[in-house]
């Protein structure tokens, strides 16, 4: 079953009863919400995800308001994962990035059967390509664009690296956009389907996009890792790429790692392993057509 | 009502071959226990954990994945720890999880413990505070009344964290608070802690002295919250430590001299209850020389059950019984008066602090 199986309020009250198990990529999140306007948000978001019927759950998750008298006074949510809370009370209007904010924490935080860094991954002919980058640098823009343009999203946030073979596996999931990158996407890929706007976040105002049906309906095809990408927006820059050094590429992928220290010898050898199978690259742009021009290039040059 | 958990912890073999609905509702109970890693670590160095069904096996990879990071972060601490303090002419005795693992005992399998202890004589908690805050840790409780409740009450100081490697530490001077109404003499446990191979300042209590603590800690000073862990750890230590065939003979007499009988007696009755610890009957009738009254028992009896078994994560009950419990745990630790004070400017600044 998917979610789009259900219509909102059935889903909205599958989510206050016996819970909904959303499945992302290899991870199912059992998740129980009595907030409306979450419920509607993630049901418009992640429409194509599936739902599991039973089994296993790798995470628990509820997001309540607290108890107590606290909550008349202002209005608070919590994120609890096997009903404890994960963080301090969030603002109570801003439940969905608290939900995807936590569910990057408990993936990064307990995924430990693969390595995890922070990127955004995109697969073309079978060879995926991972941008690991800070906040603020234009990845999920870039990102988002590249996933309407020919480029399968594997992920926005996070690279699985699998390290028995060193394959990326796909955890496909609404991309967050804040600010005026909401703006560029909406006029870049008109067809986009956008969540509602999130106001008054710790990034400003923020939205989610829901990924494409594709994307994630090849949730469970992994990709071979070929290029590493440093993606960086400027203003009037032409878009260009640069050859990156390994050994630097690979000490700024280990600074991206969200369980690099936490897999030991494993996460080095596995890390080591990716740089070695790819080209290393930074990319500079400010024009998001030139950016997807210039990866449409990439992506026609032969491997090796 | 002994549930999926209690089962596994038994018998690990047996949890190899659940399917995926069960597995949800045992690691759900494992992880309210923190007993999952362990559980990881078992299965996986008995070669089982490929009997366990797919999705689950990633997860219980991770777990052990887990374990080891910790270990090597709890070895690092020590290392450092014993450099911060190797200007303090003191004996550092390690306490609980960071003992177990340094002495390379079975018991450290899977054992994730948030935090190192340590025990240090009483006269010398200044300098070594002050030795540690030098070396980059800082007081993790900055209230004042926490501050103040510590220092005059508590037999520890307040947790001390490091600035940059967020790990905290726990000094103490005994193992149990002041204004307890149990006084086992530190001094003694300190005087009979052996050093760490290598030498040095670092030592762990000795094999008696561990289970008594542990006891203590678990039956005088708590209120059994995640108690079945504490259990787990006490039965194999037992266990283990009784494969010197004096252990039992030594154990006995060291619990009436500590002052520490009562909570040793709890001990053998409810891990041999609940865990099947082999306990010799000897032993059993002389730690029942410390048994409470008939009427205590009868309670303890029915409330710690409630306390350390695992509950249904979806319909959690025993709220009462676990509230009886931490009423108990207080009244154990500090005289009347005090408790009434300390429970409710507790609850007061829960209603009416700040949050964050």
């Amino acid at each position: 079953m998917r979610v789009e199986d259900l219509d909102p309020p059935a889903f909205r009250e599958r989510l206050r009863g016996e819970g909904v198990r959303l499945r992302t990529g290899p991870f199912v999140t059992s998740l129980r919400t009595t907030y409306k306007e979450l419920a509607d948000a993630i049901h418009c978001v992640y429409l194509d995800h599936e739902i599991e019927e039973g089994g296993f759950a790798d995470f628990h998750v509820a997001i309540v308001p607290p108890r107590g008298i606290r909550r008349w006074i202002r209005s608070q949510a919590l994120f609890l994962l096997d009903g404890w809370p994960l963080f301090e009370p969030y603002p109570g209007d801003l439940t969905m990035p608290l939900f995807e904010w936590g569910l990057n924490w408990c993936f990064g935080g307990a995924g430990h059967e693969y390595l995890i860094l922070h990127a955004a991954v995109l697969e073309r002919d079978g060879r995926a390509l991972l941008m690991p980058a800070k906040p603020g640098v234009g990845k999920s823009t870039l990102c988002a664009a590249l996933a309407h343009r020919g480029w399968r999203l594997l992920s926005d946030e996070m690279a699985l690296l699998r390290p028995s073979d060193g394959m990326v596996l796909p955890i496909p999931r609404p991309i967050g956009l804040k600010e005026e990158s909401i703006e560029v996407i909406r006029r870049f890929v008109p067809e986009a389907k956008f969540g509602p706007l999130w106001h008054g976040t710790v990034k400003g105002t923020v939205a989610h996009l829901r990924p494409p049906a594709d994307a994630v309906r090849r949730a469970r095809e992994p990709a071979t890792p070929a290029w590493i990408v440093f993606p960086s927006w400027r203003r009037g820059v032409p878009a260009r790429f640069a050859p990156h050094g390994r050994a630097d590429a690979f000490l700024r992928c280990a600074d991206h790692g969200l369980n690099y220290a936490a897999l030991g010898l494993r996460g080095f050898e596995t890390l080591a392993a990716l740089v070695d199978r790819c080209r290393c690259l930074e990319f500079e742009y400010g024009e998001l057509a030139e950016a997807v021009a210039a990866f449409e290039r990439l992506a026609s040059e032969p491997a090796g | 009502m002994a549930g999926p958990l209690l089962d596994a912890i038994l018998d690990p073999a047996s949890a190899a071959g659940l399917d995926a609905a069960s597995w949800d509702l045992l690691l759900r109970q494992a992880r309210a226990g923190k007993l999952h890693a362990r559980l990881a670590a078992t299965l996986l160095d008995r070669g089982l954990l490929d009997k366990v069904v797919e999705p689950v096996r990633a997860r219980l990879l991770a777990y052990a994945t887990m374990s080891d990071t910790h270990d090597r972060g709890a070895r690092w601490e020590v290392d450092r720890i014993a450099a911060a303090l190797r200007g303090v002419d003191t004996p550092v005795v390690l306490l609980k999880g960071a003992a177990y693992l340094m002495s390379g005992l079975p018991v450290a399998r899977g054992r994730l413990a948030d935090d190192v202890d340590i025990l240090v004589p009483k006269a010398r908690i200044g300098e070594v505070e002050q030795a540690l805050l030098a070396h980059g840790w800082q007081p993790l409780k900055v209230d004042p009344y926490d501050q103040r409740y510590y220092r005059r009450y508590m037999h520890e100081l307040p947790p001390l964290r490091h600035a940059r490697r967020h790990s905290t530490i726990d000094v103490h001077h005994t193992i149990l608070p002041e204004t307890s109404r149990l006084r086992p003499d530190a001094a003694e446990l300190i005087r009979g802690a052996t050093p760490l191979r290598g030498g040095g300042p670092v030592h762990v209590l000795r094999p008696t002295d561990m289970v008594l603590h542990g006891a203590a800690h678990l039956f005088h000073d708590g209120s059994l919250d995640g108690g079945l862990r504490d259990l787990v750890d006490l039965d194999d230590l037992l266990r283990h430590f009784a494969r010197d065939p004096a252990f039992w003979d030594e154990l006995l007499p060291r619990a009436g001299g500590l002052n520490l009988g009562r909570p040793l007696f709890y001990t053998l009755r409810y891990a041999k209850r609940f865990l099947g610890t082999p306990v010799p009957a000897d032993a059993l009738a002389a730690a029942g020389a410390h048994r409470p009254g008939r009427l205590a028992l009868a309670l303890m009896d029915r409330l710690v059950p409630a306390a350390l078994l695992p509950v249904d994560p979806d319909r959690p009950g025993g709220g009462f019984r676990r509230w009886l419990l931490y009423v108990r745990s207080h009244w154990l630790r500090m005289p009347p008066h005090l408790l009434a004070w300390h429970l409710s400017t507790k609850g007061l600044k829960r209603l009416f602090g700040k949050p964050g």
